[in-house]
């Protein structure tokens, strides 16, 4: 590439070559990737070199068909054989495999170095094909009753892959989905869960091998992991897993392009390696998935876990607020669970102190609640009993009956574990504070009718009667 | 030849010097080291962290050159690698840690998208005018033949470096490796441990890939760890063991290669690993492919063996009068076939536990197989009696879980049922055969009763031959 740009004709080719190696991967690279064997691919591209040779030293050619038998059949074989050693030998797959590949490629490069004379082969050339050599290398495609286009040979061969892979998986969808789950159902309904492997196997080193040696190992090989990993972080459905995969692995490929093409000339220099930057878009996709992910996601996870602490502290703040003006009212002597003692400044820091919080985060919760209009924002000084109490703020109506509906559940809990479970009376009120933030009405009812509609939890506080509305 | 041959094993050549031990000091660590990624299930780490240091490399040298000094300048692209491994490290321990992604995806996501990326940084690097960036890709793929001598000293002082770490760290690291959760609930820092851990293998990776490249160091961390596994069961004769096949193999490897010059050096390394790992998977004391086989037939044989005693003990029982008992009567007792029975009769027969007559049709115990076919008898029984007493098993059930389990009952276990079940033996010492009343006295053939049902269930699980 001489020029940036984009020109149909020519990165037209190239971004479809990268997207067909891509989809094809990425289709194969969801079941690897259930299976945990997705370094297979990683493996299979360092292997195949003496197939390669082999092929080469048979033949006496370079013709592309006997290289292609050649390292697929090797690529099978490294499959067979990481399988046999793992099995049979009980070593960790991920051992087996880098024994097999490292012996296999040493073995590849022998054969070259050992025939240098008679064979001009090189390792480079033959494993890290080029994708931007993509378009020069064209191939007469005749279209019944069109006429003929010309088609770029690594195109051609890419969509027949794709074809393959997309038939394969569309019709035994069922049989990979029960053999990668679960084999030993597989057998027992009747198919042989390691055919299904094989075959796997098989297309697998079909699609590696067509693509590094047209498109270079790295766009296979990122292929095979990173998008499925994004898909699999953002679904739980396999199906849905395997055509967000294909989504991704494309416009990975389209956008890696576009970045090859165009981010080295920010900083004044011409457009790079485009397999390299397909590789790096779908690592950017996934950590996207990684950070942004809905379900599992780290930010969503760690805003999910904010929130709820966040509601935790405000109903906290409330029953510490009604417990208290229930403890200082007259009919009720009820002590706190934690006292109030001198060496607390404030009365702020010993509700922080009970609520496990920080005094800060106990003010601005309380804030909240006046905003809500949950607490008094008028602080009335004629409050009797303790003084130092007289800088805490009062329930307003409205929280009073919010209060009593999260206090009604503690208590009810309590009562329920007790007369149920025979909870012990220690951990009593630790697992009724724990389930009082996910009762809901529906929930409280039940436990009431449960637990025979009680006054006095076990504590003998008591139960606040339920909200009439 | 002979003369160049004294020349290579008695380390004459400067070069050859160098090459050998420096590649045997790197076989060593990584052997080493290898057996702890190996058991922490993390073989291939080494290899997603060769791949990893290519961007590392490719931005060392385009900060390096465009800051105007040289660009090639080993201690800065070894900082470059070893800072983009640490990365790849860090990302893969982050994916572990917050998603559901597996091991070998994590590192296959580093592996592939930093290479990736180191790719198209290569890509920019060539274009630049300064500087003359060929060679940058022969950090990745290694130059073992001209290793010089200041990459042997920098190999040394690594290797030496992490050995003693892993040996100082061993206990903390052994507990990393096997039982992780209890090595964090014991208090150990185990991120920090596994970061330490991580640390050394980066560190025998960086080092050995500017030396031997890349498909070698994966290999010295793969394969004499793996190979090493077949022969012990513990971790610090696993261990050495691991580095001394490492060193043998780049000893040898180095030496052919510097005897026949045409043979790459970093090839036979990895070939005479790869022999010696093939070595051990046949041939490993404990678990090579060989040994367990062996343990397996013999396992089995026992069992048909004892299986075959105590039938005709038993078939002796119901019928004291009879004096032999003829084959066809045998074969139907069990799910076992004509040829097996044959097999299993002969040996008994060669063994002195049974006599057979001439026309090897019929048979009958001696003395000695008299007395060991009551004693598998009696311990089949015990523990028929000890499930029905004490496990309330139905009786029509026992003889099947008696029978898995009967094959390896200790005479420990033996004296401990008896004890238990001293009441219900009484005098007799030998328990009654908790079948007998299903099937009393009549021929096994003229009437099936569930005894003969529970022997036909026993063919679906192939007379209890230990499932390989």
């Amino acid at each position: 590439m001489i020029e940036t740009g984009w020109r149909w004709s020519f990165d037209g080719w190239i971004v479809a070559a990268g997207v067909l190696c891509a989809v094809a991967s990425s289709l194969l690279g969801c079941f690897l990737l259930l299976r945990r064997m997705s370094l297979l691919g990683d493996a299979i591209s360092h292997a195949v070199l003496p197939g390669l040779a082999a092929a080469f030293l048979i033949s006496g050619s370079r013709s592309s068909i006997w290289m292609f038998v050649g390292a697929v059949l090797v690529g099978i074989l490294t499959a067979l054989l990481s399988d046999w050693i793992h099995n049979r030998g009980q070593v960790d797959e991920g051992a087996s495999m880098g024994v097999v590949f490292t012996t296999l490629f040493a073995g590849g490069l022998l054969m070259i170095v050992v025939a240098a004379d008679r064979v001009d082969l090189d390792p480079g050339c033959v494993l890290y094909g080029a994708i931007e050599q993509t378009p020069w290398d064209l191939w007469e495609v005749q279209w019944p009753g069109i006429g003929s286009t010309q088609i770029p040979r690594v195109v051609t061969v890419l969509s027949v892959v794709t074809l393959i892979n997309a038939t394969f998986v569309a019709l035994f969808f069922k049989e990979l989905k029960i053999s990668t789950f679960d084999p030993a159902l597989a057998t027992a309904s009747g198919f042989s869960a390691s055919v299904i492997h094989y075959v796997l196997m098989t297309l697998v080193a079909i699609t590696a091998v067509a693509s590094f040696e047209s498109v270079g190992n790295i766009l296979v090989v990122a292929m095979l992991i990173v998008p499925p990993s994004t898909a699999y972080l953002l679904t739980n459905r396999l199906s849905v897993m395997v055509v967000l995969a294909c989504v991704i692995a494309a416009a990975s490929a389209v956008a890696g392009h576009l970045g090859a093409l165009h981010i080295p000339t920010w900083f004044g220099f011409r457009s790079t390696t485009t397999a390299g930057m397909m590789a790096v878009a779908s690592g950017f996709a996934f950590l996207l998935a990684f950070l942004f992910a809905p379900q599992q996601g780290v930010i969503p996870g760690l805003v999910r876990r904010q929130w709820l602490r966040w509601s935790i502290l405000t109903d906290d703040v409330l029953t510490f607020l009604y417990r208290l003006s229930e403890s200082s009212s007259e009919e009720h002597t009820i002590p706190m669970r934690t006292p109030l003692r001198k060496t607390h400044a404030s009365a702020i820091d010993w509700m922080a102190e009970t609520l496990l919080t920080t005094p800060a985060a106990a003010r601005i919760a309380i804030r909240f609640h006046q905003w809500r209009k949950r607490i008094d924002s008028n602080r009335d000084t004629s409050t009797s009993g303790h003084p130092a109490l007289s800088d805490l703020p009062h329930l307003t109506e409205l929280g009073r009956r919010e209060a009593e509906t999260i206090v009604r559940s503690h208590r009810l809990w309590e009562q329920y574990l007790v007369t149920r479970f025979e909870v012990e009376d220690k951990r009593l009120h630790q697992t009724a504070h724990t389930l009082e933030h996910f009762t809901n009405r529906n929930l409280q009812d039940q436990l009431d009718e449960q637990t025979d509609s009680p006054s006095i939890d076990p504590h003998g506080r008591p139960i606040p009667e339920a909200d009439p509305n | 030849m002979n003369e160049h041959l004294w020349r290579v094993l008695s380390l004459q050549d400067h070069n050859t010097r160098v090459v050998i031990l420096g590649t045997a000091m790197l076989g060593f660590a990584s052997g080493l080291v290898g057996c702890l990624t190996l058991l922490r299930r993390r073989a291939l780490v080494g290899d997603a962290l060769a791949h990893a240091a290519l961007p590392g490399i490719a931005i060392a040298f385009l900060t390096a050159t465009v800051l105007g000094y040289d660009g090639k300048t080993l201690p800065l692209l070894l900082c470059g690698a070893t800072v983009s491994g640490l990365l790849g490290i860090v990302t893969i321990l982050l994916i572990r840690k917050y998603t559901k992604i597996k091991e070998d995806a994590a590192l296959g996501i580093v592996l592939s998208v930093f290479f990736g990326a180191g790719v198209a940084l290569l890509g920019v690097v060539q274009q630049m005018s300064s500087g003359h960036a060929a060679g940058l890709e022969a950090f990745i793929y290694g130059k073992t033949a001209t290793m010089t001598s200041s990459d042997a000293w920098l190999i040394g002082a690594a290797s030496i470096g992490c050995v003693l770490v892993s040996l100082a760290l061993l206990k903390e690291l052994k507990l990393l490796c096997f039982d992780e959760a209890f090595a964090g609930a014991r208090g150990y820092p185990v991120l920090l441990l596994d970061a330490v851990l991580m640390g050394i293998v980066v560190v025998v990776t960086i080092v050995g890939l500017q030396a031997v490249g890349l498909v070698l160091v994966i290999a010295l961390l793969v394969i004499p760890a793996a190979s090493a596994r077949f022969w012990t069961d513990r971790l610090i004769v696993m261990m050495m063991i691991a580095s001394v096949l490492g060193m043998l193999g780049c000893l040898f490897g180095a030496s052919a290669s510097a005897i026949f010059p045409r043979l790459p050096s970093g090839a036979m390394i990895v070939l005479v690993t790869g022999v010696g790992f093939l070595f051990s998977l046949l041939f490993g004391r404990q678990r090579g492919v060989l040994v367990r086989w062996w343990r397996r037939r013999r396992l089995n044989e026992s069992i048909d063996h004892q299986h075959l005693l105590r039938e005709l003990f038993e078939m002796f029982e119901l019928n004291p009068s009879r004096l032999s008992v003829p084959y066809d009567e045998l074969l139907e007792r069990r799910s076992w076939s004509r040829k097996r029975l044959r097999r299993m009769l002969h040996q008994a027969s060669s063994d002195g536990w049974i006599t057979e007559n001439i026309s090897r049709m019929a048979f009958a115990l001696t003395a000695k197989g008299k007395d060991e076919a009551k004693r598998l008898t009696r311990r089949h029984r015990l523990w028929e009696l000890y499930l029905i007493q004490h496990a309330d098993i139905a009786p029509q059930r026992v003889d099947r879980d008696a029978d898995a389990i009967e094959h390896v009952l200790e005479p420990e276990i033996v004296a401990e049922l008896e004890t238990l079940l001293d009441v219900e033996l009484g005098r007799s010492r030998m328990p009654d055969d908790p079948h007998a009343g299903e099937s009393p006295m009549e021929p096994v053939g003229e009437n099936p009763t569930n005894r003969l049902a529970i022997e036909n269930l026993d063919s679906s699980h192939g007379g209890n031959e230990v499932a390989s």
